[in-house]
């Protein structure tokens, strides 16, 4: 090739494209060359500025079989070279000439490495719609079959992918041969190219006549959902959901159901998760009368499977597979079938079956109805608010407006309130940050009465926690509380309170006044912030702490624009000009800062 | 499901770590088993009598019995469940096991069938699920199978089933089959070492006696490599199949087959870029050496290979390849060195240029070899050019003092090599320096322009199309014009 490379270099210079055509194609292809990968690669990846320079025609005649022939290199470069060349239609000319991209796509496709082969076959997808319809059947579908009789399985495995995107779009022979190839290649003798045909089946069978879904479809469908692998059989669960919503609702029993019943109860616990993992949409596709017979005891088996991993799968669906139920039977079904198992799951010996669980049982209140939630499920709900392992006891917090709609707010925090008061001392800060972040929600519907009664006291204590993320969440909270209860309310209860820790002989708690300030004197107003939070601000720029002097300066800035303009000139500037002379330098930068962005100098 | 996908993302957003201590906090069983799985009815087991007290007539007739009562699974999950069913089973199976070591004769053609469907039900099942999906072989204690007891005795009844002088593999091929294989070869992802132990010895006395299983066997081997490479990059017993592998290399017939190249090619070299690569590097290592010893044409594919999936970011893995390439020099015959010493001491350069200071030293050790140094010197030519600015530079620059001294005398032993072509380059270093400087500037100017160009293209192209635009435009609106007035006027 480097010889070749030379020839096109002497005759290149006579460019075709006129004044702009400046570079012999050998310099722009030794940039693709350069030893270092790096520079190959940042050259590859600005390829389409090469073919840019070259025009359209010589890349076609030369830049582009310069790329087929030195397809040998680094994963990376092909890689990038793959991506590129699904955008290079216009590049070569436009859709007439989009099939001269083929052969240095084929020949990515068949590399070993996977993500390299995935993005030629994404291109190739992508460029096969630029295709005529003739060109389809003279350039593109040739390809395919080579590849899908390609000696090693990668080329076989990329075939996979390009079935389904050119077979509408041909003539009903080469319809047949499209079929006969991925016949071929469901039974193919390396499990690598089974596993693609299997992933590609759904996609395939929505493109094919009816009347071939039920023929050709189904028999592979049958034969990879019975492979010995079970890496295979896995795969046929997915293409299920796909051929199932295809066929008419009378087919389902004989031509799918054998197969999905065999799937969920294989004896691979990986097929039977993938039979979880797809509940909702196979339930979907096969429509409520199968849902009730079938379904119903196939979920029950499921979330009893031996396996905490299908158990836990299943758990995941059990909100979105009562919700799908016909609503004629919905209730009796959830009541007498569905319940008593997830009862059994609220006290699996997995951890991860149990989160799985609490992540989803809250949505179950609104299915079932205020009673029903009250009788049966709020003793779940308060049982895994008790669990031992914190993530159940966040999901459960997490999810708590779904049932606070169905049985209302009060009846909640009667039932759930101890529970909360319990979880908000959690020695998990992440438990506490959880309910923290539900406090302005439990506010807002409790009223204030309530909440200063109940509520109060733990937000303020969170001010104190010895974790800095819980004492800005409850800095945070604060705030939104102001902003529902009103400035008057901040006043008679939360301010006191906050200005007091000012003279705490903790400095971090002192800080925490300044930031609670930072958060509180917007919604709290001028009047406020004037007369009572300015001066304690004022004061603590005394502080022996620097950290807390700088965090004045800090806090003067910010609230600033809260104050008029006397009170900045006559109180503020003052006290930011006697910071900004302080002995710390940080203390220093901030003042000067503040005085600058208020403009005080 | 949604709800659940948000919340535990805001759990993991909360302060950015991930939640390893969660992981590690995971109670664990010590013990997993997916044995006891599938069997609904328990039977109850009553001891039969022991195999040395029956009479020759009634001895094959007790045996098979023993082999059917040892099908009955039991939950060993459940450590006190049923144990008197658990304490005869082994005791029967460790009767068998002596029987078959010990006894002749004991072996015919009835027993076969029932033999092998002993092991099948107890070996044959779907593992479990790992009970860390992180599982680090080399960091975290392995899984182990809880119902050992009685497995262990099975495999060990297999082993000198396998073993035994009256071992007829006329007869077994029948029951040792294609299927029977694959399943076995599936086991090997066991999380627990002494069963795959157990199955690699006999998976190599089942290659050694069934030969027409032998071309299967490797064929499924490699797939389990490719999906391993290629796939899932999770795999238990990719060291002990290579294990094995390494004595069937040393088997392979002269010339070697195209089959077999295409097994070193395609999968033994590409093994080379897993990320669990140091579990298994040195049985990889010694079959990529057994091939090489074999026929020393591979050599070039090899090394040329291990140069493409040179490591680029894990230090760690590129230690690993570099005593891969010296056990490989350590061997390779002077022709075929000459073949591929250019691209080779081009990465050995870059090795030693490594800020790590484990791959430096690596690379530089090299020099300490006997053979391989008396190849440098005898192409001493070509290789010096190669690294000596990388040896000048780093010399100079390295921040690690060993490193320093050793370049010192790699390049104290150039200078004895060849004394004049080392004085030459020393002296043309600085001019190849500016050279390579040049160059670049003469790159970053070529992209500039190119760049700019690209530029004037495509804002004459947006021009090009806003003009044709506007063309349109106008001719559309004086089409529609007489129109519109035409419908005004009616």
């Amino acid at each position: 090739s480097a010889g070749s490379c030379h020839s096109v270099s002497s005759s290149g210079m006579a460019g075709a494209d006129g004044d702009d055509s400046l570079y012999p194609i050998a310099v722009l292809i030794d940039e693709l060359r350069n030893e270092d990968v790096q520079l190959r690669l940042n050259s590859i990846k600005k390829l389409s500025t090469i073919a840019l320079a070259l025009g359209v025609e010589r890349t076609r005649t030369e830049l582009l079989p310069f790329l087929t022939d030195t397809i040998y290199d680094e994963d990376e470069v092909l890689l990038a070279l793959a991506e590129q060349l699904g955008n290079f239609t216009m590049l070569v000319g436009g859709p007439e000439y989009v099939h001269c991209l083929l052969p240095p796509l084929e020949s990515l496709a068949t590399v070993e490495e996977t993500v390299v082969r995935d993005k030629a076959v994404e291109s190739l997808r992508k460029i096969s719609h630029e295709h005529s319809p003739v060109d389809l059947e003279v350039h593109f579908e040739p390809l395919v079959k080579r590849l899908a009789s390609g000696d090693w399985f990668t080329s076989r495995t990329s075939a996979c992918g390009l079935f389904s995107v050119c077979y509408p779009r041909v003539s009903s022979t080469v319809k047949a041969e499209i079929r006969q190839h991925f016949r071929n290649l469901c039974s193919d003798d390396t499990p690598m190219v089974r596993r693609a045909a299997a992933s590609k089946l759904g996609e395939f069978a929505k493109v094919l006549e009816l009347e071939y879904v039920k023929s050709d479809i189904i028999s592979l469908f049958t034969a990879l959902a019975s492979d010995e692998q079970d890496s295979v059989r896995l795969l046929a669960v997915e293409a299920c959901v796909s051929i199932a919503t295809l066929l008419p609702q009378e087919d389902l029993e004989t031509l799918v159901m054998p197969t999905l019943r065999q799937a969920a109860e294989d004896k691979s616990w990986r097929v039977r998760y993938m039979v979880a993992d797809k509940f909702s949409e196979l339930q979907k596709a096969v429509g409520p009368e199968i849902t009730k017979n079938d379904l119903v005891p196939a979920f029950q088996n499921l979330l009893k499977d031996c396996e905490a991993e299908v158990r836990a799968a299943a758990a995941n669906k059990v909100k979105e597979f009562c919700e799908n139920l016909p609503e004629d039977s919905r209730e009796t079904i959830i009541m007498t079938h569905i319940l008593p198992c997830v009862k059994e799951l609220v006290s699996d010996t997995n951890q991860h079956v149990k989160s799985a669980l609490a992540s989803v049982i809250m949505g179950l209140s609104t299915i079932l109805g205020k009673d029903n939630t009250i009788e049966h499920l709020l003793p779940l709900f308060l049982a895994q608010l008790k669990d031992e392992c914190p993530e159940v006891r966040l999901n459960i917090i997490s999810n708590l407006d779904c049932v606070n709609e169905v049985i209302g707010i009060r009846q909640l925090s009667q039932s759930l309130l101890p529970a909360i008061v319990e979880l908000a001392e959690d020695a998990k800060w992440r438990v506490r940050l959880a309910i923290i972040e539900y406090m302005p929600l439990l506010a807002g519907q409790l009223g204030v009465e309530f909440f200063d009664e109940k509520l109060n006291s733990l937000c303020m204590a969170w001010l104190v926690d010895h974790v800095y993320a819980i004492r800005e969440a409850a800095t945070c909270n604060l705030t939104k509380l102001v902003e529902k209860f009103g400035a008057e309310w901040a006043q008679n209860t939360i301010v006191p309170k906050v200005l007091g820790m000012a003279n705490d002989p903790n400095y971090l708690h002192r800080m925490t006044t300044l930031f609670c300030i930072n958060a509180l004197s917007e919604a709290c107003g001028q009047e406020i912030t004037t007369k009572h939070m300015l001066p304690v601000v004022l004061k603590m720029s005394n502080d022996q702490v620097a950290n807390v002097r700088f965090n004045v300066a800090k806090s003067l800035q910010k609230i600033g624009p809260v104050l008029d303009s006397n009170c900045l000139q006559t109180e503020v500037k003052p006290v930011l000009e006697k910071l900004a002379a302080d002995q710390d330098i940080d203390v220093k930068y901030f003042a000067q800062e503040a005085i600058s962005v208020l403009a005080l100098a | 499901v949604s709800s659940s996908s948000s919340s535990s993302l805001n759990a993991e957003k909360v302060d950015g770590f991930p939640r390893r201590s969660m992981r590690r906090a995971r109670q664990r069983r010590s013990h997993s088993s997916s044995q006891f799985r599938y069997q609904s009815s328990q039977v109850e087991l009553t001891p039969l009598p022991l195999l040395k007290d029956a009479p020759v007539a009634e001895l094959h007739d007790l045996f098979c019995k023993k082999l059917q009562q040892c099908c009955v699974l039991f939950d060993f999950l459940d450590c006190v469940a049923d144990l008197k069913g658990k304490e005869i089973k082994r005791a029967a199976l460790n009767e068998l096991v002596e029987s078959v070591a010990t006894s002749r004769g004991v072996l015919i053609e009835p027993l076969y069938p029932e033999a092998i469907k002993m092991i099948s039900v107890n070996i044959f099942r779907t593992l479990p699920p790992s009970e860390n999906p992180d599982f680090d072989p080399e960091e975290d204690e392995p899984t182990l199978e809880a119902s050992w007891p009685h497995l262990q005795l099975v495999y060990e009844f297999f082993l000198r089933f396998l073993e035994s002088p009256d071992f007829q593999p006329s007869m077994a091929k029948r029951y040792v089959d294609q299927k029977f294989v694959l399943q076995l070869l599936e086991l090997f992802d066991s999380e627990d070492p002494r069963e795959r132990e157990y199955l690699k010895t006999i998976l190599h006395r089942v290659y050694g006696k069934l030969l027409g299983l032998r071309a299967y066997i490797r064929k499924q081997i490699n797939n389990i490599f490719l999906r391993f490479i290629y796939e899932t990059e999770h795999f238990n017993g990719v060291a002990e199949l290579l294990e094995i592998l390494g004595s069937i290399i040393n088997g392979f017939a002269l010339p070697l087959k195209s089959e077999h190249k295409q097994f070193l090619v395609r999968v033994l070299i590409p093994l080379h870029t897993a990320k669990s690569l140091s579990i298994f590097h040195a049985q990889l290592a010694y079959c990529v050496v057994q091939f090489m010893e074999k026929d020393a044409t591979v050599t070039e594919y090899i090394i040329r290979g291990l140069l493409k999936y040179w490591p680029k970011t894990c230090t760690q893995k590129e230690v690993m390849f570099l005593g891969e390439i010296e056990e490989i020099l350590d061997v390779i015959e002077p022709s075929q060195f000459i073949r591929v010493q250019e691209p080779l001491f081009k990465q050995i350069a870059a090795c030693i240029s490594s800020p790590h200071f484990q791959v430096a030293e690596r690379a530089l050790y090299f020099w300490n070899n006997e053979y391989i140094l008396s190849l440098i010197e005898e192409n001493c030519q070509v290789i010096l050019p190669l690294v000596f600015g990388t040896l000048y530079r780093v010399s100079k620059e390295h921040w690690n003092q060993t490193i320093v001294s050793l370049i010192y005398n790699v390049l104290k032993t150039f200078m004895e090599m060849n004394s004049k072509l080392f004085d030459d380059l020393t002296a043309s270093y600085k001019v190849e320096k500016q050279k390579e400087l040049k160059r670049e500037r003469e790159r970053a100017e070529l992209w500039r322009s190119l760049e700019e160009q690209q530029e004037r293209r495509l804002q004459s192209l947006g021009e090009a199309s806003r003009n044709q635009k506007n063309l349109q435009e106008r001719e559309k609106n004086s089409k529609n014009e007489p129109e519109n007035s035409a419908a005004n006027a009616t």
